[in-house]
């Protein structure tokens, strides 16, 4: 009896901690100034024990963060000293080798401490709106140029704030009142973590968190072993080749599966990218974990002992394991990708389990929109310059029973933005932001469709765009004979093409017209249900024409 | 009217499995409870009707005011039972409501199904016209292209059509306009424009309450007509008023015009109904928790009102989740809705641990102890199993309860897989899903920037009471209200909503940029509207007025809800307003930001009677410790150990009744848990007041 109420008492902490993560999370996207914090939920939350080993994290939109804040508290840790941790401390880095993957993220970790004694950590992620440098972009050749590097240090000690670090930090970005602002958000998250913390310990009386640690690392890591035991041990290949900013870059993974770990290596994926493509261990980790997750146990929280059977491995500077001082700043878009290359290595071990590939990588629209020299601005309007920002998705690969999603975002967890809030942001218009019609991969299950975006300036003011667009020369590609879907492409709105990479103005009287592109199809066009098929017609997801070329549908 | 010179008033209110109607003749307050009747919804009422006042003594001709409100409305939203509608909206924009926020709500589900647009693809047409951010009109409307969408409409057989365009909220001329030319090629078809609907910035939420309303309005309008027939021809000769969304009283012409302010009435009831007690207790802060089959509904209540928000998320298609269901921009009673009732199930996933919902045994089966075939354990087999629940008189002894069933399907789920008795099964079910609701009920309070343990909880329905002070414990909180006959808080809220309406509008404003004029302009509109809606049914009360803003920082992307003066805005209120925002975000955040330009998207004008009086219930004298022999063992969470527990029955307890936990106190509908840390006092008012052992002395 005694011994069953204390496993149901372990199991409503256990609650409680995730509870405890996933409120500190949706504090931060609240409060966040960055748009991929409040559209993607480009943040996370974690709470840790006494040795840095990660207990709870909250799950939240993007998958970057799995496991990368498992592995950096430890790094804190190891460089602020044990001895050195003190109750009221705070500290911080951005280093993107020991965070989570570029200087974007600020990773933040508070000790907890309980009558005087260190009982765990609390640590939190959140991507900020800039951090010099040449802003975000994938343009620079080293990390020195992507902006400033806050190694593992001290925030606060005892409670007092580095006024000296926060004056340096004023001092080397743009809009510092909201980097500053952010900062302090994620320190002071990780407090009220720790209050919540200390709440739970009064109400079960306890004195530390080992015991409660031990229940939920047997009971993870049991549930995850039970998951590979049932995989058939062996070696499973496969290799994906997409388009890369200087050439396409290619990923080659060899995934090993025993009955007790996996084992994912990328021996032989394409050498660095001149451009911040480029990919740290940290976050190639953390995308693959991701995806073996999905596919192999999707409902066990992650936590140092359920994440631990999974290893990720790649030679030291291939394009997923670069090293200082590459540039990584853009490092989510092949990171995206990692998922479809993973995915088909397990197609090979367990066929029907996995979906086709996707359009995977967001289409992120970041443009410049300023006034012309002497341009008018239309009545009731003024003239202004700004950053706008648009996160898009094309559609998600067809699934073994299902289609794929339209226009939804996988791997990444982002929302879109509204167009009637985007329009009051920037001097521009939005004509047009609608599914692309016959860009789903055909497949006895179709693949998602991607959507078609028409963008103008306003009267008196000029674009320009950023692109970093992929899938536009190698299209996602169907599963057991389904067929590819529609690749992207980049255009105007006077039917001429622009490049899918880097900066390019739009003139004036012309739109930008994206064609965003399609998921890929599973199994036979041929065999997709006569019932599913008119339905696609009558809602002109596809046209009669491409009914009877690609799937020889007949009305 | 009225009757022996005191005013009759009756509240309906239309739930899934009954109809509750309640009357109230001076001070004295009658109340039945009839089974909802699916196909003849008014049925029900006039059966209701017939009976309570038959109990009251009063005949139908004297009843004063009659106040609806119904789960209709919801209920045919998450059937998708409707009107053939169509969606006529912008060019470049047919897909907005299927696109939806492009996001997934479940990020480890490789199999997820999004839910399908209320209307779909080949249901929306499209035509040019444009409205630019500014108002400013970009392209003119193609009347031409609506002409032939008219007659794509007439031969398609459509019966309702909804209307929605880009940034109509800020310039609707060409919605307007589009409805005047729909109307001349088909006469009698139910037209809803998104702008006068739901005049709130973003496309997909704004389209979406639009296209829901277009749905419903055609089923809506017909129902209740045939009520408001029903009710005259039997007798009745007052107006019928709507209980809406936000907590007050609108026309039934109003109600048939916009029916989409109809969803979620009945909570919206049971959260006046708490504050109606907050009220006569003098208390400004209120958690109220209302628990029934399938889902347990907290609400915050201050200052006799509950805390309202200006969109929600109807039919929720994943496990309750946030992002699985169809937003409504509507001003709205605000509630966390989780899936924790007494019917919620327990089992145990795939690291051993013990889950609670969201699936539910519903009322049918039910629960594995009322022996209707129900084979797993429920929340209410846990406390049955746990003394909690009397099987011999559970409602009122028309159900008895099977032991026998609850202890093998607790075995079966739950007791075998884990190695647990079925005691510690139980004690685990209920364990967690009170932790469940506390869970909820802290991120709501942490989202509002709210202290709990401040609160008083006022708890009603079925489950309610039999968890209340276990969810105190866990939230900290003293002070704890059980009404008694809360079985139909809901209709007895209805009776005490005060007629009102909120406007609200998207409209962008800097601060930096303020401009009285046109804020005053703004606010004179958005006040007429709301007294329009008001004033149908208080021409001769006064009314009270809020205007609120929601505001943020330049850059970021939640707003927060700020209060503004009410008063006319002059040319320095810049300064202000951002006095009012950075006190609210500090309240919120903890620290305010400096050197930013702060923004406004939405504005919002609340208008409403002034609440009565309240009479403050008198308090008991002198308090008379009560005891009994008759003695229950139950469990006790918090002390982790069975004790021996009092037993009473409530309606044998009399005012000043001081009973100490641990006791159970039995109704005929449910039972109250008094656990150790408490201690229970009836009130003047038939309420069971338990409050903190030794806390307090009054």
């Amino acid at each position: 009896m005694t011994e069953g109420l204390s496993n149901v008492h372990m199991q409503v902490m256990w609650n409680r901690l995730i509870a405890v993560v996933e409120e500190q999370a949706l504090t931060l996207v609240r409060t966040a100034f960055s748009t991929s914090v409040r559209e993607a939920g480009d943040v996370s939350a974690g709470v840790f024990d006494r040795e840095g080993l990660m207990i709870a994290q909250a799950v939240t939109g993007t998958p970057g963060h799995v496991n990368a804040m498992a592995a950096a508290v430890r790094n804190f840790i190891e460089e602020i000293g044990e001895d050195k941790v003190f109750e009221g401390d705070s500290y911080v880095t951005n280093d993107p080798w020991k965070g989570t993957g570029h200087l974007h993220d600020f990773t933040f970790v508070n000790p907890s401490f309980r009558n005087g004694r260190l009982v765990g950590y609390f640590a939190c992620t959140a991507h900020v709106v800039d951090v010099g440098g040449r802003g975000f972009g994938p343009d620079a050749s080293e990390i020195y140029e992507e902006g400033i590097l806050i190694p593992i240090m001290k925030f606060a000690e005892r409670g007092v704030v580095d006024l000296s670090l926060i004056n340096i930090i004023r001092n080397n970005v743009r809009e510092a009142e909201q980097v500053i602002g952010d900062l302090y958000s994620l320190s002071s998250c990780n407090d009220t973590g720790h209050q919540r913390l200390m709440d739970m310990m009064d109400e079960f009386a306890i004195d530390d968190l080992q015991a409660l640690r031990d229940f939920i690392f047997e009971n993870s890591l049991g549930a995850t072993l039970e998951h590979l035991k049932a995989l058939p041990p062996g070696s499973y290949r496969n290799e994906l080749t997409v388009d890369g900013y200087d050439g396409p870059v290619t990923m080659k993974l060899r995934l090993d599966v025993s009955g007790e770990t996996v084992l994912a290596d990328f021996d032989g994926s394409s050498g660095l990218s001149s451009k911040g493509i480029n990919v740290p261990l940290i976050y190639t980790t953390a995308y693959t974990c991701y995806a073996l997750k999905c596919a192999l146990a999707p409902q066990i929280p992650n936590n140092h002992a359920s994440l631990s059977p999974f290893r990720v491995t790649a030679p030291k500077n291939c394009i997923l394991n670069a090293v200082h001082p590459a540039p990584v700043a853009i490092r989510h878009v092949l990171g995206q990708f990692l998922p479809d290359v993973v995915f088909g290595a397990l197609h090979k071990m367990i066929p029907g389990m996995v979906p086709a590939e996707g359009s995977s990588a967001l289409w992120i629209i970041q443009l410049g929109a300023s006034p012309i020299d002497g341009g008018q601005p239309a009545d009731g309007e003024t003239l202004r310059s700004s950053q706008i920002l648009m996160f898009n998705s094309g559609g998600s690969g067809a699934r073994p029973k299902l289609d794929g999603l339209s226009a939804t975002a996988f791997p990444s967890g982002v929302h879109t933005m509204s167009s009637e809030i985007t329009e009051h942001t920037g001097p521009i218009t939005i004509w047009r932001k609608e599914l692309r019609e016959g860009s789903g991969g055909a497949g006895a299950q179709r693949g998602g469709l991607g959507q078609v975006i028409e963008i103008s300036a306003n009267p008196g003011h000029r674009i320009y765009i950023n692109a970093m667009f992929d899938r536009c020369q190698h299209p996602a590609r169907g599963r057991d004979g389904g067929r590819p879907g529609a690749p992207g492409c980049v255009q105007l709105d006077d039917g001429s093409e622009l490049s899918s990479k880097g900066r390019q103005t739009i003139p004036a009287e012309r739109r930008l017209v994206l064609n965003l592109p399609g998921g890929g199809g599973y199994g036979d066009p041929a065999n997709r249900e006569r019932a599913l098929m008119e339905q696609d017609i009558a809602r002109e997801y596809i046209s009669g024409q491409q009914a009877s070329d690609d799937y020889n549908y007949q009305p | 009217m009225g009757y022996n010179n005191q005013s009759v008033r009756v509240g309906a209110d239309i739930g899934g499995t009954f109809t509750d109607v309640v009357l109230e003749h001076g001070s004295d307050l009658y109340t039945t409870k009839v089974l909802t009747n699916n196909s003849n919804p008014e049925q029900a009422i006039i059966d209701g009707l017939y009976k309570v006042t038959q109990i009251a003594g009063v005949g139908i001709e004297h009843v004063d005011q009659f106040i609806h409100g119904t789960t209709l409305a919801t209920n045919s939203l998450i059937e998708r039972r409707g009107a053939d509608t169509a969606f006529i909206t912008t060019s470049g924009f047919r897909d907005v409501i299927e696109m939806r926020t492009e996001g997934r709500f479940e990020q480890y589900d490789l199999n997820l199904s999004l839910p399908p647009p209320l209307i779909s693809r080949e249901h929306r047409y499209v035509v040019d016209g444009r409205i630019a951010a500014s108002g400013r009109e970009l392209v003119p409307l193609d009347e031409a292209g609506l002409l032939e969408i008219a007659s794509r409409i007439k031969a398609g057989g459509y019966h309702s059509v909804a209307i929605g365009f880009i940034h109509s909220y800020v310039n609707a001329a060409h919605e307007r306009r589009a409805r005047e030319i729909i109307t001349a090629e088909i006469a009698d078809i139910s037209i809803s424009i998104s702008s006068e609907v739901s005049p709130q910035m973003r496309e997909f939420e704004r389209f979406n309450t639009v296209c829901a309303n277009a749905f419903i309005k055609p089923l809506m309008a017909s129902y209740l007509r045939r009520l408001v027939d029903r009710f005259h021809a039997e007798g009745g000769n007052c107006p019928v008023f709507m209980m809406h969304s936000g907590g007050g009283l609108i026309s039934v012409d109003s109600a048939i015009e916009f029916p989409v302010r109809l969803l979620e009435s009945g909570p919206a009831g049971g959260a006046i109904y708490a504050a109606d007690f907050a009220a006569g207790y003098g208390l400004d802060k209120v958690l109220s928790y209302d628990m029934g089959g399938t889902t347990a509904k907290i609400c915050m209540i201050e200052d006799r009102m509950p805390k309202t928000a200006r969109t929600f998320e109807v039919a929720r298609t994943y496990r309750f989740k946030k992002g699985s269901g169809m937003p409504v921009s509507i001003p709205v009673i605000e509630m966390v809705e989780i899936g924790a009732g007494g019917g919620s199930l327990g089992w145990v996933d795939e690291m051993n641990q013990i889950r609670v919902g969201p699936e539910s045994a519903g009322s049918e089966p039910g629960p594995a102890c009322y022996g209707r075939g129900g084979e797993n354990p429920a929340v209410t087999d846990a406390d049955l199993l746990l003394g909690r629940i009397d099987a011999e008189r559970f409602a009122g002894g028309d159900i008895r309860l099977d032991s026998g069933n609850a202890e093998s399907a607790m075995h079966r789920a739950i007791g075998r897989r884990l190695g647990m008795d079925n005691e510690v099964a139980a004690i685990g079910i209920c364990e967690v899903v009170d932790e469940n609701m506390a869970n909820a009920a802290r991120v709501h309070a942490v989202e509002n920037g709210k202290e709990l343990a401040d609160f008083t909880m006022i708890a009603y329905g079925g489950a309610a009471p039999l968890h209340a002070s276990r969810l105190c414990e866990k939230l900290d909180i003293d002070r704890l209200i059980i009404p008694p006959g809360a079985g139909v808080g809901s209709a007895i809220g209805f009776l005490r909503a005060p007629f009102g309406f909120e406007a609200v509008r998207g409209a962008f404003l800097r601060l930096s940029e303020f401009d009285a004029d046109w804020t005053n302009g703004l606010i004179a509109e958005l006040d007429a509207e709301a007294q329009r809606f008001a004033q149908a049914g208080a021409a001769d009360l006064a009314l009270v007025r809020e205007i609120k803003a929601y505001m943020r920082y330049q850059g970021q992307g939640w707003e927060i809800v700020v209060m503004l003066p009410n008063r006319k805005f002059i040319d320095g209120d810049a300064a202000e307003m951002r006095r009012l925002f950075e006190a609210e975000y500090e309240r919120l955040f903890g620290r305010a930001l400096v050197g930013l330009d702060i923004e406004i998207m939405t504005w919002s004008v609340q208008v409403r009677s002034e609440l009565a009086e309240k009479e403050p219930v008198t308090p008991v004298g002198v308090e008379k410790p009560r005891y009994s022999d008759e003695r229950r063992r139950i469990y006790d969470a918090r002390e982790q150990r069975f004790v021996d527990a009092a037993v009473f029955q409530r309606d044998a307890l009399n005012p000043g009744d001081l009973i100490c936990g641990p006791a159970v106190v039995i109704e005929s509908e449910t039972s109250t848990i008094v656990t150790n840390r408490y201690q229970a006092v009836l009130q003047n008012d038939g309420c069971l007041l338990l409050r903190l052992k030794g806390k307090f002395h009054d």
